[in-house]
């Protein structure tokens, strides 16, 4: 799959300005006035900038609105309005700590729960897709779920929790991996299926059906971002995972603190990179690709 | 909606012969002739003179070599496109309803101007019928030519779609698979017509039709019993360069 900048950064950013709404909202910490302006505003920067950036990879994003429409079953849809409904819950319960020093504990959780119903539905996505059996499994959404909450706690400054978060996606994500560098070729579609000419013998792609290139060999099969997945991986691992562990360990200071948070974001937009750069989409094999 | 409909009045799709394919890609450019300039937008091509060509096709002809585990590889003529299938992953995940599946016939069409280019219909679609249009930015796919089927403004031998009016070889069939007795379903029933990727559980309506088996010939020639039996030893020069080539170290029997 193409691992399109804007969906990256989408995935990576919204995912930890929904998280840190989350923290936000079941009230781990309460800051008012300016601290609560700023608190929500790092939050909000880095969820709707996510989703602002998810609509550039669309083709014709100014038709964008009308994706609110199919939520009876379209998880693209419902992952809109989830993220627009937790967005509008979150900016009441923000005016009331930015502006009245109150929070509003009902509200708080209403919009946390929003949260994770975004996290989950954006997962879903991805997910859904029997075309891609890397995807197509429980770990994919408890992954986005286990990321998101910890980097946002990280962000939140709840260390305990971000550690523990952190250490459990981090294993989570060798379990992904492990598990899903296999899973196309045990999923049961291959180049016999897909053309239903293997009763005969071994099928080989003889000759495309153009001399150049497509839309489908650009959006589906992305061999060039592979090249380096196993570099990619460690410092995924160690960016995303390691590192801000070690820091959240060391004697409690703002610089580590920050270290962590800058470390957390490169892992994840690197894992990001290999989520889509490595997801195996069953159309390669009309070209005899992955 | 991108609801599917529980089913259709008629199941309209095509019946595509491997065995009778000749992989000329008349129906390619037929498909992109017709629909470039009729239903919905054009499909536009990239830098088309250029070195590093690219455009939106509706239908593409792949050609795959198989190998059986005895005799001669068979190089095999694959045209592909939108299989309109009953249980259709591309309509679902639609957040717009622009995809939709036509109660009436079963047509999975496109309405452009809901479409916002997501491409997560491509990225359902196992089989890559979608292609989403680099200039128009919005998802373009096989339309069973559904501007032509019901066109009265058409002499009725035109009314069935682009590729299947131009296949110079028959390789291509049109009509409702929904009714057994149906022209193309009783091809399918005496063919042992297959879908395409049926594990991924889309139920296609387009059928294909799998290469006959080849014939056999025996090393037969009705004149050998007649013949002199070839000789095992030979005479002249011929003969004494084989013999002395097969005699230096090396040199084969």
């Amino acid at each position: 799959m193409h691992p399109a900048p804007s969906v990256i950064i989408f995935t990576t950013f919204s995912g930890l300005g929904f998280g840190l709404l989350f923290w936000l909202g079941i009230g781990a910490i309460t800051p008012v006035g300016w601290m609560a302006f700023i608190w929500f505003t790092i939050a909000y920067l880095a969820a709707v900038g996510g989703l602002l950036a998810s609509t550039f990879h669309l083709g014709r994003p100014e038709r964008a609105i009308k994706a609110f429409k199919q939520w009876q079953t379209s998880w693209l849809s419902r992952e809109g309005i989830c993220a627009v409904a937790t967005l509008l819950v979150m900016a009441v319960y923000g005016a009331g700590l930015v502006f009245f020093g109150t929070a509003l504990p009902l509200l708080g959780w209403i919009g946390a729960l929003g949260a994770l119903a975004t996290i989950f539905t954006t997962s879903m996505i991805y997910a859904q897709l029997k075309t891609v059996p890397r995807w197509r499994h429980w770990t994919t959404p408890v992954m986005f779920l286990t990321l998101s909450i910890g980097g946002g706690a990280l962000l939140a400054g709840q260390v305990t929790e971000a550690v523990v978060l952190l250490v459990l996606a981090g294993a989570l994500q060798i379990y992904a991996w492990v598990t899903g560098d296999t899973r196309l070729a045990r999923s049961g579609t291959d180049m016999a299926s897909a053309t239903g000419l293997g009763h005969i013998g071994t099928v080989r792609a003889f000759e495309p059906p153009h001399t150049g290139t497509n839309y489908l060999m650009r959006e589906f099969i992305h061999v060039v971002g592979r090249k380096h997945a196993a570099t990619l991986r460690v410092i995924a691992l160690v960016f995303g995972f390691v590192l801000p562990v070690v820091f959240l360990l060391l004697p409690f200071s703002h610089i580590w603190g920050a270290m962590a948070v800058v470390s957390h974001i490169l892992g994840v937009l690197a894992l990001r990179w290999l989520f889509f750069a490595q997801a195996e989409h069953v159309v390669g094999l009309y070209y005899g690709k992955r | 909606m991108t609801q599917l409909p529980k089913q259709t009045a008629k199941k309209l799709g095509l019946v595509i012969d491997l065995d009778t394919c000749v992989g000329c890609h008349a129906c390619v450019i037929s498909c992109k002739g017709w629909n470039t300039e009729n239903y919905g937008a054009p499909l536009s091509d990239q830098n088309a003179y250029g070195a590093d060509p690219s455009g939106t096709f509706l239908n593409r002809v792949h050609s795959y070599e198989v190998q059986p585990e005895q005799g001669t590889a068979q190089l095999i003529h694959f045209p592909k496109s939108c299989l309109h299938c009953e249980d259709a992953p591309c309509v679902t995940v639609c957040p717009t309803g622009a995809s939709y599946k036509r109660v009436e016939d079963g047509i999975v069409l496109v309405n452009e101007k809901d479409c916002i280019g997501c491409s997560l219909c491509a990225w359902a679609c196992p089989y890559g019928a979608r292609e989403l249009d680099a200039k128009e930015g919005v998802m373009k796919k096989c339309t069973l030519c559904v501007d032509r089927i019901y066109n009265e403004n058409l002499p009725e031998e035109d009314r069935e779609p682009a590729c299947v009016r131009t296949c110079p070889a028959g390789a291509r069939h049109f009509g409702d698979l929904g009714d057994p007795d149906s022209d193309v379903s009783l091809l399918v029933a005496a063919r042992g017509g297959f879908d395409l990727m049926p594990e991924q559980g889309t139920k296609p309506v387009n059928k294909y039709l799998p290469p006959r088996p080849k014939d056999v010939m025996p090393e037969f020639n009705v004149l050998a019993p007649f013949l002199e039996p070839v000789a095992t030893t030979g005479t002249g020069f011929a003969h004494w360069l084989d013999k002395t080539l097969s005699a230096l170290p090396g040199g084969s029997k």
